[in-house]
């Protein structure tokens, strides 16, 4: 029952139609995907955006953020994109050591948000339900986390299947690395675009 | 009309499970998985009507006798939520999508098949689950729209539920609309132009564009909508400092776009049938992809017409009032052309043909309303009134239903290799048609004198036009008989098909009924011209003078 088309004859049918006569559209799919993952983290701006005009919480409510952590936030994340473009670079001259060894600082910068994200949440003011500022807070930058955890997660899978002999990751095999790569970089994007609305104005 | 078939070079036929098992398998073939939609969805329609049939049954009189008013609101939303997000939308879109747009842009299957199944799959235990959530703790009771704060006051059990369930269904969606635009714009045969495709292709490259840009916000608004209710935040809880408000924004931001996701692809689809069973060309191919496009964007900014009686500020009103007038133009460019497709062709009166006049009849009379609603003096007196019902079903019931009946007449033979049954086609159509005005018709007149929707108990007064409207529901149910007999006798003993019994030009209908695995043995044909009926017809009759 659950016998599909075998694996190798299917990839055949593939070749007689999309590799030889189509480009790749892969990368095409997952554009698609990050534009409907982007439009969620649209619909939470909006939210927050227009809670921020229409309902005001109160002077005693706290909402003031302190700068200095998210600022490094920012420069980690941003960092780990230019990372991984390098080890990007280093896996299309088929030097796999440099190009894992970079694809880890990535990775580790991933961490290291994750973990300056954590305690930043235990060092706030406020929690998830005090007001109406805090809960979309929370909701935001949960959502994000939650993306940079999986991209997190994925670097270290495509780490883990670049090196040689073994991994199935290599410059003829590009495609699980551009995709992750591409992700990555929305997902910093997004953090930006959050940084400024959320922390800057 | 240019149709080259080269010489076959194929590959051979693929191992596949065969007979019905397949249907319950993981398939990665797309004739499979749209049929695997169409009857999944068909199963759901046939629940979500037994529970409509319950609402009329409730309302032949004024009290809440048949039922209490928690199950009776409980119902109401099973209904809506199953009739939109289980039936309309995976069956406009996931069935005859995924089984023809292969097919149309000339591929041996979708560009994500994996993505597919799982899209497919997710549809069964979502569906399920929503059932089930009636059965263990009392189902959603707010409304298909699910607006707080009445979502987060009623029982949370069965709105989380719900919550859960229009997520994973919004998910299958979106993995859905991710495939089409793959398929459509990259998988097309060589020398085949956008320009060239059946205008089902184009429906559904808008319908997908809606879904992956609109879905995503619903996504987003119902997992805050649950936190309000598990972990009793205050997104939209006016008593915490929330704003119910800007849940009926983004709520509409998708749901108004939905309601194009329901109803374009059936565009596309009576595009596709129109032209065979009257042998014309489709009427005005550019300016039907042009209307497309343009209700793909207008749609998307015209969703605060639901919200009229909800304090939105005048400007608001002015700027929506004015884009959903705007968005009845290509509406009516489509309308035109389908008419103007009829006009002096050699009309066969077929189930299928009937179906698709029905269509456009019902269609025009929602429309009307439509934009009678979209004017804020009017639209105040008749918000949640009847009238509002009585609109959306002349569209999604008269329109899409009608169309989906349209298309199974229409594409049963390519299925399954077997013709229905015309005689008990006609007749379905007629009682359908008969029983659907008398439903929904009257409820016009319930709304302008003022009978509220979504409320188990009404004034005396309106009895007798309910009870009208409740005979025919009956005979929308009766309706379903014909139906059915004509699909298992016709499955059973029906003529053969052969491969093309409709004559037609579009490259579905070039290849044997049912099609092999891969679509066609040889290579695709390459299709320029999907409506070349004219000339060639009247070649033919020219010939038959001589
Ligand atoms: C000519 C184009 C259309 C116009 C101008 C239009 C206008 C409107 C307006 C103004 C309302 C809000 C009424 C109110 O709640 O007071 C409405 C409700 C609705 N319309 Fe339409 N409409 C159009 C086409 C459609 C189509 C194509 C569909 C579905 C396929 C549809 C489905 C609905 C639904 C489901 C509702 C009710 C939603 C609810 O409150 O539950 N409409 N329409
Ligand atoms: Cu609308």
């Amino acid at each position: 029952m659950t016998s599909i088309v075998p694996k190798e004859q299917s990839s055949e049918s593939k070749k007689d139609f999309s590799t030889e006569e189509h480009e790749d559209f892969r990368l095409f799919g997952l554009i698609a995907f990050l534009i409907a993952d982007g439009m969620t983290f649209a619909g939470f701006f909006a939210a927050y955006l227009t809670f921020k005009a229409v309902n005001p919480i109160g002077p005693d409510a706290i909402y003031e953020l302190e700068l200095p952590l998210p600022t490094l936030n920012t420069v980690l994340l941003l960092v780990s994109s230019f990372t991984f473009h390098r080890a990007g670079k280093f896996l299309e001259k088929n030097e796999s050591k440099e190009c894992q060894r970079w694809l880890l600082i990535t990775g580790a910068l991933g961490v290291a948000f994750l973990i300056s994200q954590m305690f930043e949440y235990f060092t706030l003011p406020f929690g998830l339900t005090d007001n109406l500022f805090a809960s979309t807070f929370y909701a935001l930058t949960g959502f994000h986390g939650l993306h940079v955890t999986l991209g997190s997660i994925m670097i270290m899978i495509i780490w883990w299947q670049t090196r040689v002999p073994y991994g199935r990751v290599n410059n003829e095999n590009k495609f699980p690395f551009e995709a992750v790569e591409l992700y990555w970089h929305f997902v910093d994007g997004i953090w930006v675009v959050l940084f400024i609305i959320l922390y800057l104005l | 009309m240019t149709i080259s078939l080269k010489p076959s070079n194929s590959p051979p036929e693929k191992l596949q499970p065969t007979g019905w098992l397949k249907y319950l398998s993981f398939s990665l073939d797309h004739k499979v998985i749209g049929l695997q939609y169409l009857v999944c969805g068909f199963l759901f329609y046939l629940i979500g009507g037994s529970l409509a049939g319950a609402i009329r049954v409730e309302l032949i009189s004024p009290l809440s006798d048949f039922m209490p008013r928690e199950v009776y609101n409980q119902v109401l939303t099973l209904h809506g939520t199953i009739m939109i997000f289980l039936w309309i939308v995976p069956v406009v879109n996931g069935a005859f999508g995924n089984y023809l747009i292969p097919f149309y842009v000339g591929a041996r299957d979708m560009a994500f098949p994996r993505l597919n199944a799982v899209a497919f799959w997710l549809i069964p235990p979502s569906g399920l689950m929503l059932i089930t959530s009636y059965f263990i703790n009392g189902a959603a009771q707010s409304g298909w729209t699910a607006y707080p704060p009445l979502s987060i006051t009623t029982p949370a059990a069965g709105q989380i539920i719900w919550i859960l369930s229009v997520l994973l269904l919004g998910g299958s969606s979106i993995f859905g609309g991710i495939n089409f635009i793959a398929t459509i714009l990259k998988l097309r045969r060589p020398g085949l132009k956008l320009m060239q495709l059946p205008m089902y292709c184009w429906a559904m490259l808008g319908t997908s564009i809606l879904v992956v840009l609109s879905t995503p916000v619903l996504a987003g608004t119902l997992i805050l909508l649950s936190f309000d209710i598990v972990a009793h935040t205050g997104f939209f809880n006016p008593s915490l400092g929330g704003n119910v408000i800007v849940y009926q924004h983004l709520f509409w931001f998708y749901s108004h776009p939905a309601v194009y996701i329901m109803v374009l692809p059936a565009f596309g689809l009576v595009s596709e049938i129109l032209p065979i069973h009257s042998r014309k060309p489709l009427f005005g191919y550019i300016t039907m992809v042009f209307s497309i496009m343009g209700i793909v964007v207008l749609g998307l900014v015209v969703w605060a017409h639901h919200m009229f009686t909800s304090g939105t500020p005048p400007w608001m009103r002015l700027f929506f009032t004015i884009a959903t007038a705007f968005i009845a133009v290509p509406t009516g460019i489509k309308f035109f052309n389908w008419v103007a497709t009829l006009w002096g062709g050699k009309i066969s009166l077929n189930a299928a043909m009937l179906f698709s006049c029905g269509f456009i009849i019902n269609f025009v009379l929602g429309g009307i309303t439509g934009v009678a609603l979209a004017q804020v003096p009017f639209d105040v007196h008749v918000h949640d009134t009847y009238f509002v019902v009585a609109h959306f079903h002349y569209i999604v019931y008269g329109g899409s239903v009608f169309v989906i009946f349209s298309s199974i007449y229409h594409w049963f033979p390519k299925f399954t290799g077997r013709m229905l049954n015309e005689n008990l086609g006609r007749l379905h159509f007629v009682i359908t048609f008969i029983g659907f005005n008398l439903c929904f018709a009257p409820q016009h007149w319930l709304g302008l004198n003022g009978m509220p929707r979504r409320v188990a108990e009404y004034d005396p007064q309106f009895q007798l036009i309910n009870q009208i409207s409740s005979v025919g529901a009956l005979l929308m149910a009766l309706s379903t008989l014909p139906f059915l007999w004509n699909i298992l006798q016709s499955i059973l003993y029906g003529a053969e098909a052969g491969d093309n019994p409709w004559n037609a030009l579009t490259p579905e209908w070039l290849t044997s009924s049912p099609p092999p695995v891969e679509n066609w043995k040889g290579e695709a044909p390459l299709v320029l011209e999907p409506y070349g009926y004219g000339e060639k017809d009247s070649n033919k009759t020219q010939e038959g003078m001589k």
